[in-house]
């Protein structure tokens, strides 16, 4: 009985938070978590269509985005880890080597 | 036999290049060889086709060749192509044949000049131009022949480049000429914009229909055209190049600035009779242009003491009188004189050059004289041109000037003021002629040693042609006898089909007692002419021979006037002053500040704009990567926004 | 009735554990909030009868991303990272706009969708086994075969470059393997 588009209201509040917090906060893992957070957003929002057409291709596509979340996840972190060992730091504002 | 009609301005052309490309290579033998060669075959060709065209009747006498399209740019169609009429044909024949002669006296005169080889290309390409000016059938091709020749004048009078003066009168020839060529193109134009053409037969036929008669379309083209005429033909006020022309090697004086170059624009205008007697304002505008002219240089001629400058003036005050018969619709008259004025003129010039040869480089009058008796070839035949270019009766001269001056009192456009002004001016020619004859050759030798020692005749490759063109000069002027005279004016009526607005001789009108009467007043004009030079002659005998003294006192009593005229009345200071000063300040105005300031500033600036704006920009590349996801939002937010507000 | 208690209260705890997450100083604390915005994030999966999505969730992301994340942390000895830097005010104050704007125009294209009057309830009929593993499994090695090999590649790319990465330098350049 819960209308369809209140779980898109959440989703696309859940985004806009997770776009948010990318662009907000200077600690790079809150960065990457936020990233996380954009991507269970728009889980949600396919699941929800999914439910509503009755299609269970949607579930398929959840289940590949998480794949691939974990894939990021964990090259992401990665990565983390060589800039820290480099910079002994995570603040965004201190990698800018590409300045001109 | 047609087809060998472009030969005739080819043999210079390949003078030229033979004696141009392998300049240094050659033998002087060879080199005379071909530069001589080249343009005694034209010439040779020229007499063919001469007779070629007495064969045809008279009223189809024209022999055409077009080589091939030069120009096709929709209407505007422009041939390489050649017409050999009575007119053209006697220009080729002058210019063939006293360039070649020319040629030949050059051998002897140069012979020890370094430039040796130099000189007959430049002369060779002079000969080759002046050909295609005369050969052309359409404007266009007239005016690169027209623009050659200005060419090779420059080349010719800066020719010892390393003197300043030469240098100096080279470059103000070609810039005195530059501006007649202005006029010409100008007339060009408006020919080409009313007729749709520029070639001559079709724009002769179409003119009359074209233009209206007396209207101000054709009267600005043929001011125009007269305006590149003076310039080339040195009339007022563009006459200035001719007297500082003189620094060239004297045949060339006598080849370009005597018997060739500038008559081009008395060939130009004879050409174009159909349209000045369609602009009667123009004729008359020529004719006292012509007029003035003769009388302005016979003035200055006076006082010159420079042997070639008062043969200068001379020219260019013969030149008016071949104008001022144009003018009065007389062309034939006008090129009769042009004929006769190549022979005897050129004879002058080679005559001074010889004298001049003789006497190691002495031009001035005043330290020349009793020159009879060491030179007496050179001085006879100078004697000849002389009494022809004085107008005694029986010499060339006397017949070609005398039907000028008819024409200037009998013809329609005319008037008895021409006349006077005309006979007057003669008067003044024989005087300054006989002057310059009489401090020459005759009276108490007042040479320097540095002439004596070398004094000697001139070789005989020198007095050949000499003679050649005395003999021209006496018998040339039988071709045009009046009938007045009992001749019958073969060279009018030779030329008559291509002078369809030529001013019909009075003799030839219809009516008898109107004839006998004509011929009474021409009759009395000519005996009074005659009387009144013959008056002249005497005068100047008795001033530079018996009482050479009295010159001196002259001088001191009229000393204002005569400072005037010996200062050429001071045109070229003016011009000096009033024309080139401020085009020189201009230009250095335009360079210093437009130039360089302006337009190289503004250049620079644009370049030292753009590095401040890309300095500008790169700030874009902050290496933030914050930055970077934010401005990413910021374009998806931009993109879905467009989809929220569609 | 419950149904909507259910999503409003699920909805909240997403969102807020969201926000609290962006809001911490220290990254545990981060972390823990996201694993219960993903929790709440799993009941609504579950309202919305994806069982095996939602199981999946807890399991995968929030029982092992996430708890790479913790790990992650740990090792690198995150405390809280004082960021004394001076930035200027304006900078955070635009990207909130952004941020909003950005809210503003979702909404209006989901007030813009016009859904058929049969999808505004929950009493859609589904199928029976709609969101269990079955129907998943069958759509993924038929259908979808294609793209769940390339995933599987991606995830062996994935953990060779991680483990490559993040590996200790014992010798030069281009070290031993």
């Amino acid at each position: 009985m819960v209308p369809m588009p209140h779980y898109l209201i959440v989703s696309a509040l859940l985004f806009v938070i997770g776009a948010a917090g990318v662009i907000l906060s200077r600690n790079l893992i809150i960065m990457f978590m936020s990233i996380e957070v954009m991507l269970n957003a728009a889980n949600l929002a396919i699941i929800a269509f999914s439910r509503f057409l009755n299609l269970m291709d949607g579930h398929v596509f959840v289940f590949l985005i998480m794949a691939v979340a974990a894939a990021e996840a964990a090259v992401g972190l990665a990565i983390i880890i060589t800039i820290y060992r480099n910079r002994n730091s995570i603040n965004a504002d201190r990698f800018n080597l590409m300045k001109w | 036999m047609n087809g060998y009609l472009y030969l005739i301005p080819l043999f210079p052309l390949i003078g030229f290049l033979l004696n141009g490309l392998f300049i240094g290579r050659l033998h002087k033998r060879v080199i005379s060889l071909i530069a001589c060669g080249s343009v005694g075959l034209s010439f040779l060709l020229g007499v063919k086709f001469f007779f070629d065209l007495l064969s045809l009747p008279e009223n189809a006498r024209i022999i055409g060749q077009v080589l091939f399209t030069w120009i096709s740019s929709g209407e505007f169609n422009v041939n390489i192509g050649f017409l050999f009429d009575p007119l053209s044909a006697v220009m080729v024949l002058v210019v063939s044949g006293v360039g070649f002669l020319i040629h030949l006296y050059s051998i002897g005169y140069m012979h020890d000049d370094s430039g040796y080889g130099r000189y007959f290309t430049y002369l060779n390409l002079f000969v080759f131009s002046m050909l295609t000016l005369v050969l052309a059938d359409n404007y266009l091709l007239m005016f690169v022949g027209w623009e050659g020749v200005g060419l090779c004048s420059y080349l010719l009078i800066g020719f010892w480049y390393e003197k300043k003066s030469a240098a100096d009168a080279g470059k103000k020839a070609f810039i005195v000429n530059r501006i007649g060529d202005f006029g010409f193109l100008l007339g060009l134009f408006i020919i080409f914009w009313q007729t749709d053409s520029l070639n001559f037969a079709a724009v002769f036929e179409k003119a009359p229909v074209v233009f209206m008669a007396g209207g101000g379309l054709i009267t600005a083209a043929t001011l125009l055209l007269f305006l590149g005429a003076a310039g080339k033909s040195a009339q007022i006020p563009l006459y200035v190049w001719l007297p500082d022309a003189m620094e060239g090697p004297t045949p060339v004086s006598a080849l370009i600035h005597a018997a060739t170059m500038v008559t081009a624009g008395v060939y130009m205008i004879a050409r174009s009779n159909i349209l000045y007697t369609l602009a009667p304002v123009s004729l008359t505008v020529v004719a006292i242009v012509g007029i003035a002219t003769a009388l302005f240089a016979a003035t200055i001629a006076l006082a010159q003491n420079d042997i070639k400058r008062v043969l200068a003036y001379s020219t260019i005050s013969q030149l008016g009188y071949m104008f001022t018969a144009c003018g009065v619709a007389a062309f034939s008259a006008g090129i009769f004189h042009l004929v006769t004025h190549a022979f005897f003129k050129a004879l002058l010039f080679l005559g001074a050059g010889s004298v001049i040869h003789a006497l190691s480089g002495q031009q001035d009058m005043r330290h020349m004289g009793g020159l009879k008796r060491h030179l007496p070839a050179t001085c006879l035949t100078f004697l000849i041109a002389t009494l022809a270019i004085a107008g005694i009766p029986g010499l060339s001269g006397f017949f070609s000037k005398d039907e000028i001056l008819w024409k200037t009192f009998s013809s329609d456009y005319g008037s008895p003021w021409l006349w006077a002004v005309g006979l007057f001016t003669a008067m003044l020619t024989a005087f300054y002629m006989f002057r310059l004859v009489f401090l020459t050759f005759f009276g108490k030798e007042r040479l320097d040693d540095h002439a004596k020692a070398h004094l000697h005749e001139s070789p005989k490759i020198m007095t050949v042609p000499l003679s050649i063109l005395a003999v021209l000069s006496v018998v040339g002027g039988y071709i045009g006898i009046p009938h007045l005279l009992g001749g019958s004016n073969q060279f009018e009526k030779f030329l008559e089909p291509v002078m369809q607005g030529h001013q019909a001789d009075a003799e030839m009108s219809q009516l008898p007692a109107a004839a006998v009467h004509n011929g009474n007043i021409e009759m009395v004009l000519m005996i009074v002419s005659v009387a009144l030079i013959l008056l002249s002659i005497y005068l100047s005998y008795y001033l530079y021979v018996k009482n050479i003294g009295l010159v001196g006192r002259i001088q001191k009593s009229v000393s204002g006037l005569y400072r005037l005229i010996y200062g050429k009345y001071f045109i070229d200071e003016l011009y000096n002053a009033v024309i080139v000063r401020p085009l020189v300040g201009l230009s250095l105005f335009l360079w210093k500040i437009i130039d360089v300031i302006l337009i190289d500033g503004l250049l620079n600036g644009l370049a030292i704009l753009v590095g401040d704006m890309s300095l500008g920009v790169r700030r874009i590349q902050t290496g933030s990567i914050r930055t970077y996801t934010t401005i990413f939002l910021a374009g998806v937010i931009v993109i879905i926004g467009y989809f929220a507000l569609r | 009735m419950m149904e909507l208690i259910i999503f409003y209260f699920a909805a909240v705890a997403a969102v807020g554990g969201a926000l609290m997450m962006i809001l911490q100083r220290n990254p545990v604390a981060s972390v823990l909030y996201l694993i219960v915005s993903l929790v709440a994030l799993a009941v609504l999966f579950v309202q919305l009868n994806a069982i095996f999505v939602g199981a999946l969730l807890i399991i995968v992301y929030a029982g092992a991303i996430l708890v790479l994340f913790l790990f992650v942390i740990m090792l690198l000895n995150l405390r809280g990272e004082k960021f004394t830097e001076k930035r200027p005010r304006m900078d955070k104050a635009t990207r909130l706009i952004l941020a909003v704007v950005f809210f503003a125009e979702l909404v209006i294209i989901i007030k813009e969708m016009a859904f058929p009057q049969r999808m505004n309830s929950l009493m859609v009929q589904a199928s029976p086994d709609f969101g269990t593993v079955r129907p998943v499994a069958e759509l993924l090695y038929t259908k979808y075969i294609y793209p769940f090999e390339l995933t599987s590649i991606l995830l062996l790319v994935a953990i060779v470059g991680a483990v490559v990465m993040a590996r200790k330098d014992k010798s030069e350049k281009g070290g031993d393997s």
